[in-house]
């Protein structure tokens, strides 16, 4: 009998966890669907799943109108290299706060965080005002600098806890054994901490990517990345969905890649610690 | 080279003094082993000399040279740690490179190194496997090879041996000691266990609340505690310790006698008590007395074996050349 209640419950675990996982990603799928429609199929009352003429037409149009390969590059450079910036940054400052904590790292951590509650909006016309006399606006570097101080918090929150996993020990011994502060951090803590600096980079770089609001209000045309791709395709010429639905597939199709084929790496560093 | 002094040193952490200020020197080539309960501020003092804790007062010299402000990678000495502390993503050849390397050792050199020392260590077999594919004294070994290698002014040792099951204890002990013989260069190895300071020592510094209670050889410290705590530390079974009347008529307010310095008889001595619990080593017999009058129990050890049970009237008799006298400040009277 209790075999088979825990058949039952599996059962409907599986199906539970199947359910949200596809109402989650519905949206993405439909998105994907439609870009395969042709403009009045898209908006066809009431809608049509899969019977549909599949076309690739959206895809040929949005290629010619567009400089995809422009946009993809500008994406990859902005999410790349903030990334990295961030990660140089990162890794000096939760070594000290994980190693060598003084009364207030918890207050600074906390603070640092705390930045993340305020609205982007609250300071875009600051930002904005030094961009402009930085002559930053619409620069890939600027934009970089923003991503970087943006996804800083997390960035140092992530590495600072896979960080107090490692016995310090180790690290003493490094010491010990005559490294300096610059080799214990490359030789010892860097390496042993790869699967955490690994799971930083690729959530922070898929931050980045899909981060939208700097990168819409501080581009135009040399820098924009590929949400101000998909923007494009918006309002300005009446609502093309099918279209639109294109350019957005193409815009996540790398980060979905790039997503699928590191889930497992994802998974453990973002639960990294959880357990102990 | 590498004697080691410390002037006046103390250490404390925030409002807590941990070590108030002490004097001593290691002597080029000692071992020099610092023993202790647990919290006796022994681990600390290790760290202190190794510069991975600041001192709060006072100066060490190694070699002569002043190192108090020496960062941990400049004094030249090396550490071994409890936990082996190696690194796990290094192969045992790269551990035990790594302070060659960190030293620009040439790569010859560095080879003919690890080459002698896994010889030496029963590790040329292992070279190329990481820790994580190592039993405890597989790693313990790595660790040890890894702090030979530099060629250090000393070595530290950190509770080397506590992770380690019993047997395998004795044989790394054992192998520590014939490295000191071999090398000859000063060790000082910080534990809790008696036996291991006792076995391993040329001199123990016995700490309790970070104050030396005693510096001297292991059977100084056996022979002449110079208070009661090194007495009833040093030495296993411990000292008995008796207080009161017994003590006064000898004139002293504590006297101490040693389980192995007490005459056994069952029919007539200076002290009379019924057997409790009676453990047969064959080589030798503890025997836990009750009921003396004197203290809770007194241990005596006898050489081979002795047929007791439990219950039995037993009379010990001190060997009064072999008793220790202790005023009331527990300190020792001669």
């Amino acid at each position: 009998m209790a075999r088979a209640v825990t058949q039952q419950r599996k059962i409907i675990n599986t199906a539970a966890a199947w359910g949200v996982g596809l109402l989650i990603f519905f949206p993405i799928l439909w998105t994907i669907l439609t870009s395969f429609k042709t403009e009045a199929q898209a908006i066809s009352d009431p809608p049509v799943f899969l019977a549909f003429d599949w076309t690739l037409e959206n895809y040929s149009v949005v290629m010619e109108r567009s400089d995809y390969m422009r946009f993809l590059w500008n994406s990859v450079i902005i999410a790349g290299g903030s990334t990295l910036l961030g990660i140089i940054v990162a890794v000096p400052a939760a070594w000290s706060m994980a190693f060598v904590p003084s009364k207030r790292t918890k207050d600074i951590l906390l603070w640092m965080l705390s930045t993340k509650m305020l609205p982007a909006v609250g300071v875009l016309y600051p930002i904005y005002l030094l961009f402009i006399n930085l002559g930053l606006l619409d620069t890939r570097t600027g934009l970089v600098i923003v991503l970087m101080l943006m996804n800083l918090p997390i960035i140092v929150w992530m590495l600072y806890t896979y960080f107090k996993e490692i016995p310090g020990e180790i690290l003493e011994a490094a010491r010990m054994d005559g490294a300096a502060l610059k080799e214990e951090i490359l030789y010892v803590l860097t390496p042993m901490a790869v699967p955490g600096i690994a799971s930083t980079v690729l959530l922070n770089f898929i931050l980045a990517w899909n981060e939208a609001f700097w990168t819409l209000n501080l581009t135009a045309a040399k820098a924009a990345p590929l949400t101000a791709f998909i923007a494009s395709y918006s309002s300005p010429e009446g609502l093309f969905y099918a279209k639109l639905s294109a350019a957005s597939t193409m815009a996540i199709a790398p980060i979905l890649i790039l997503g699928w084929f590191s889930q497992k790496q994802l998974v453990s560093g973002l639960t990294f610690g959880a357990v102990k | 080279m590498g004697q080691i002094q410390l002037n006046q040193v103390s250490k404390s952490f925030g409002n807590v003094q941990v070590i108030p200020p002490l004097d001593l020197t290691i002597e080029d080539g000692e071992f020099c082993v610092f023993v202790g309960p647990s919290g006796c501020g022994k681990s600390t003092l290790l760290r202190l000399i190794a510069g991975l804790e600041d001192v709060t007062s006072g100066h060490i010299a190694i070699d002569g040279q002043d190192s108090t402000d020496t960062p941990p990678a400049k004094r030249g000495l090396a550490m071994v740690f409890q936990s082996y502390a190696l690194y796990p993503h290094m192969s045992v050849r790269k551990n035990i490179a790594f302070p060659m390397r960190m030293a620009n050792i040439d790569e010859t050199e560095q080879n003919r190194r690890i080459e002698a020392a896994a010889k030496a260590l029963n590790l040329t077999d292992y070279l190329d496997r990481r820790p994580g594919q190592l039993s405890g004294g597989q790693r313990q070994r790595v660790a040890i090879g890894r702090a030979i290698v530099r060629e250090p002014a000393a070595f530290l040792f950190d509770e080397p041996l506590s992770n380690l099951d019993a047997a395998l204890r004795v044989g790394m002990r054992l192998e520590i000691s014939e490295l000191h013989e071999r090398l000859q260069t000063t060790m000082i190895y910080v534990t809790h266990d008696q036996v291991e300071a006792m076995t391993m020592a040329d001199k123990i510094v016995v700490l309790r609340a970070g104050f030396i209670e005693q510096v001297g050889s292991p059977l100084e410290l056996y022979h002449k505690p110079q208070n009661v705590f090194v007495a009833g530390f040093i030495g296993s079974p411990k000292m008995n310790l008796i207080e009161g009347e017994e003590a006064q008529k000898l004139g002293a307010h504590t006297i101490g006698i040693r389980p192995e310095h007490t005459d056994v008889s069952m029919t007539e001595g200076t002290w009379k008590g019924r057997v409790g619990v009676a453990e047969h080593l064959g080589s030798d017999t503890f025997i836990h007395v009750h009921d003396t009058g004197l203290a809770d129990m007194i241990t005596v050890r006898i050489t081979g074996d002795i047929s007791v049970r439990h219950g039995d009237t037993i009379y010990l008799s001190p060997q009064l050349d072999q008793l220790h006298k202790f005023d009331a400040q527990g300190l020792r009277i001669e």
